[in-house]
């Protein structure tokens, strides 16, 4: 992986940015000590590190915007970082960057429960927004496994996902506006407590932006009521086919669950080891189903959902019959990713999205390539919308298995993008999946993503070195060669 | 006399665009022209035809996706999917009636203006829906974004930038949008007689009680007295109606607990599948104002903030209002054929935060007033900016929404 080369002349001027970002912030926001950054030098990417050339940690919006307008006028690259939970290296420090930690950003603003909304900082936590509102029935519903680490900001950042986005969306369905400061220090709104954009949708080309666009200083979040009740199935199925046929069969009957996921074999066993949730091992594959809605509803559809699973072979089927079963249901899959580091010194999270039903021969092409790279991956899956996420076990003390890995990696991410899926359906690009781009991309794709990139930052100083592989300068990306001439299509119909 | 071409191919499209870039010649872009009096008149332009992208090229209900050729006639989509009970959740409304035009128009068009329905509160706007695109950009270049899985974040989410971009940005060839399983019955629970206060506070304990409600909405006497629908025209009140959709049992199980909820406030009623059909499309679809000429502004603001709008814009002439959204839409018309009223419509608005859009009036009015919200320095600054990366040379539409973009 390579990154820009770092500036020289931007690191010897470490102390002197230092103290000038002192006159900005508070004195002890600004991190210059090496054991102090060093607690910054990686995210939840952890195969690669950097350190930052310093650290800061603004408390209110005119202190980012000012942070953002220093760092502008004297060429500063900044890395904004939330908690550093993402896994595509989106907040990996620069050498001849600035970190700008949002931690302080810690309050939630306002909750709206007659406009169904709460106003909050970029630095609350997921899970934290559903703890300040679910006392009076409400929650946030996108909600990714790291939900008790990540941020908001982070999330509207990534754009996460979540086991409950079929039914519910990822972020940028359920985010209402966001304040953002720009490279230059201008403090623009999006949005806000109504709907819809009163010209471009610069609301929902933030979301998922991965930082290089502007810093969010404030998100107003959309509120759902809490459903009456859940309740969730634990089907097995000897085969992984079987079970992707029950998905399509239930979403096909009309039926949109709030989550359905599906475990293989090797993910099902490190879980029920680490857990010890009572899963099936006689199955090749495990699926959980969860209803959610008014207690009539989901009556009368766990039962459809259990005939069908039936219909397509189940050989055992478990229904929660309260809420602690079907947290235990989840427990396993929800501790799939430490589980599968208990059995391997090491591994690699993928994130790719295929069409749902390619999902039997993603599995059987991913089994050879586990066979031929020598390392062993296990899977878990948004079975509803075909997110998938391998992951590959490795051990980083052995030389070249990191690199093998990676290849692995690379090889099933162009397996989906062939089937017609995609890189990444919710982790994002950053650094991991970069110099991946140009499979899905044309050249000309990335250009104009780079434009609407210099539309925010024309100079490339927030977050460089993610997202695109190759950088290039605004006013190269600008210029327009048109040759004068004659129509060129005189058969064209025209009237 | 203006020209009209109708590329055919990907390519030819590239050339066309090619040659008014080289010729700088603004084009008007349209598919069905179903909408071309909704944004600034692009009259007098040279137009540029894509009714040859047109077709459903993939549809798999049990993966909950449709990709189709934008200039595909959305009435051609909705009888597809009603085939197999599938619907695109986000409800687009018909607003041909109000329009005078022909028919519903294209599913391009649909997600070029991001016009959503009333279940919008509940499954999202156009633009949450639409999963990807191909497109040439007003630089000549083939460009697309997203793709047909829904669940993706590789890379800028440019389909956002598209939908509701009114064509100014590049012109689609092909797009992928997703599709849901349509309700199996559909109930409307109906309060009478409430202010707009009141309302809206109905309107919200609805929502955010556990009975998923998918269309809230507010209607005064004065348009209540003109429904076709009995239960409504006899109210001889205000109408308030919160719509429940799904299975069966469900359906009813909800709106016995609903109306449970709402007796104290009034007298409350039911319709049933065919009532409410007929009652939320004329929501939808703007029919109580179909009818006549006056100016229409479609006004999106926080629900509470409603009433205080009403309120405010209450003495402007032959003024009459009704709320979708739990309050969020204010669809609002007005006898106000020279200014439009936009002074005070957008003084109203700006006091609480939103946007005001002008959705039906005249070519001359459209090109004199801003149709669109304007925007802040900053943002109108990035606005343009925006449209300048997809199109220097101002050939798509150019000024459409506002000045240059």
């Amino acid at each position: 992986m390579k990154m820009p080369i770092p500036d020289a002349g931007v690191i010897d001027r470490r102390l002197a940015i230092a103290e000038a970002l002192r006159g900005i912030v508070p004195a002890d926001n600004v991190i210059v000590d090496e054991d102090a950054r060093r607690a910054y030098e990686t995210d939840a990417l952890t195969a690669y590190r950097t350190m930052p050339l310093v650290v800061v940690l603004p408390e209110t919006v005119e202190q980012v915007a000012a942070v953002l307008k220093y760092c502008h006028a004297n060429g500063i690259k900044v890395v904004p970082r939330g908690a550093g939970t993402s896994l595509s290296g989106g907040a990996l420090p620069l050498a001849d960057g600035v970190l700008l930690a949002m931690a302080k950003f810690n309050r939630v603003l306002d909750v709206d429960y007659p406009n169904r909304c709460a106003r909050v900082q970029p630095g609350v936590t997921n899970l934290a927004i559903t703890k300040a509102v679910e006392g009076d029935g409400f929650y946030y519903a996108p909600d990714p496994s790291s939900q008790i680490a990540c941020t908001i900001g982070g999330n509207v950042a990534e754009n996460s996902g979540g086991v409950h986005c079929l039914k519910y969306g990822l972020t940028t369905n359920n985010v209402l506006g966001v304040e953002l400061v720009t490279i230059d220090g201008e403090i623009v709104r999006l949005g806000g407590k109504h709907l819809d954009s009163e010209a471009y949708d610069l609301l929902g080309l933030i979301v998922g932006s991965e930082g290089l666009l502007g810093v969010v200083t404030e998100v107003t979040v959309r509120l759902l009521p809490k459903p009456e009740t859940a309740r969730a199935l634990l089907i097995g199925f000897p085969s992984s086919e079987a079970g992707g046929d029950c998905v399509a069969k239930t979403i096909a009957a009309g039926i949109i669950p709030g989550g359905m996921e599906m475990m293989d074999k090797p993910a099902i066993i490190a879980a029920e080891d680490f857990v010890h949730a009572d899963y099936p091992m006689d199955c090749e594959a495990l699926l959980i189903v969860e209803l959610d809605g008014p207690e009539a509803e989901v009556d009368h559809l766990i039962d459809r959902v259990g005939d069908i699973a039936k219909a397509c072979g189940a050989t055992s089927m478990r229904q929660s019959s309260s809420d602690e079963e079907r947290a235990l249901f989840w427990a396993g899959r929800k501790a799939a990713f430490p589980a599968v580091g208990r059995l391997s010194p090491d591994y690699l999270c993928m994130d790719g999205t295929i069409p749902r039903n390619r999902l039997p021969e993603v599995l059987t092409r991913m089994t050879e390539m586990s066979n031929r790279y020598g390392l062993r991956v296990a899977n878990v899956f948004h079975a509803g919308d075909g997110n998938l996420h391998p992951l590959i076990m490795y051990d980083a003390n052995n030389p070249g298995e990191l690199e093998r890995a990676e290849n692995f990696g690379a090889d099933i991410l162009k397996l989906c993008v062939e089937v017609g899926g995609v890189l990444t359906g919710e982790h994002g690009v950053g650094v991991e999946k970069r110099d991946l781009m140009p499979e899905m991309f044309t050249e000309e794709d990335l250009k104009q993503q780079q434009r609407v990139k210099c539309v925010f930052d024309p100079d490339a100083l927030l977050n460089p070195g993610k997202v695109f592989p190759q950088l290039h300068r605004c006013a190269e990306l600008g210029r327009m060669h048109i040759h004068k001439g004659q129509i060129p299509f005189p058969d064209l119909p025209r009237f | 006399m203006t020209d009209t071409y109708r590329p055919d191919t990907e390519d030819h499209l590239v050339d066309l665009i090619a040659w008014a870039n080289s010729e700088r010649k603004p084009l008007a872009v349209h598919g069905a022209k179903t909408k071309h009096r909704l944004g600034r008149p692009m009259s007098g332009r040279t137009g540029l035809d894509l009714t040859a992208f047109a077709g459903v090229s993939l549809y798999e209900p049990e993966e909950l996706v449709l990709a189709a050729g934008p200039a595909t006639p959305l009435a051609e989509i909705e009888a597809l999917l009603r085939e197999n009970r599938q619907q695109l959740a986000f409800d687009p409304p018909d607003l041909s009636g109000l329009l005078g035009a022909p028919n519903s128009g294209t599913i391009g068009g649909v997600i070029a203006c991001n016009l959503s329905g009333s279940r919008r509160i509940k499954d999202g706007a156009a633009r949450d829906h639409f999963l990807g695109f191909d497109a040439v950009s007003g630089r000549a270049q083939k460009v697309k974004s997203g793709g047909r899985v829904m669940k993706n974040v590789t890379g800028y989410d440019l389909s956002k930038v598209l939908c509701g971009s009114y064509g100014t940005l590049a012109a689609m060839t092909a797009m992928t949008v997703k599709v849901l399983p349509a309700p199996e019955k559909t109930r409307t629970v109906l309060v009478f007689g409430l202010d707009p206060s009141q309302a809206v506070a109905a309107l919200a304990s609805g929502l955010n009680g556990p009975f998923e409600v998918s269309g809230a909405a507010w209607i005064p006497q004065s348009i209540a007295d003109r429904s076709d629908t009995d239960h409504i025209r006899q109210a001889g009140g205000s109408v308030t109606a919160l719509r429940i959709e799904g299975f069966g049992p469900s359906v009813e199980y909800r709106c016995a607990k609903l109306r449970d909820l709402l007796s104290p406030l009034g007298e409350t009623e039911e319709l049933h599948s065919h009532n409410s059909a007929n009652f939320w499309k004329s929501i939808r679809d703007v029919e109580p104002f179909r009818s006549d000429d006056r100016v229409v502004w479609k006004i999106s603001v926080a629900p509470t903030d409603a009433p205080t709008i009403l309120s405010a814009l209450s003495h402007l002439k032959a003024v009459e209002a009704y709320l979708d959204w739990a309050g969020g839409l204010i669809w609002l018309a007005v006898d106000a054929p020279r200014q439009g009223a936009h002074e005070p419509v957008r003084d109203a608005v700006n006091t609480v935060g939103g946007h005001a859009t002008l959705i039906r009036a005249g070519d001359t009015l459209r090109n004199t007033i801003s149709v669109f919200h304007p925007q802040p320095a900053p943002l109108a600054a990035i606005t343009k900016r925006l449209k300048d990366s997809f199109d220097p040379n101002g050939v798509l539409n150019p000024g459409r929404m506002s000045e240059g973009v």
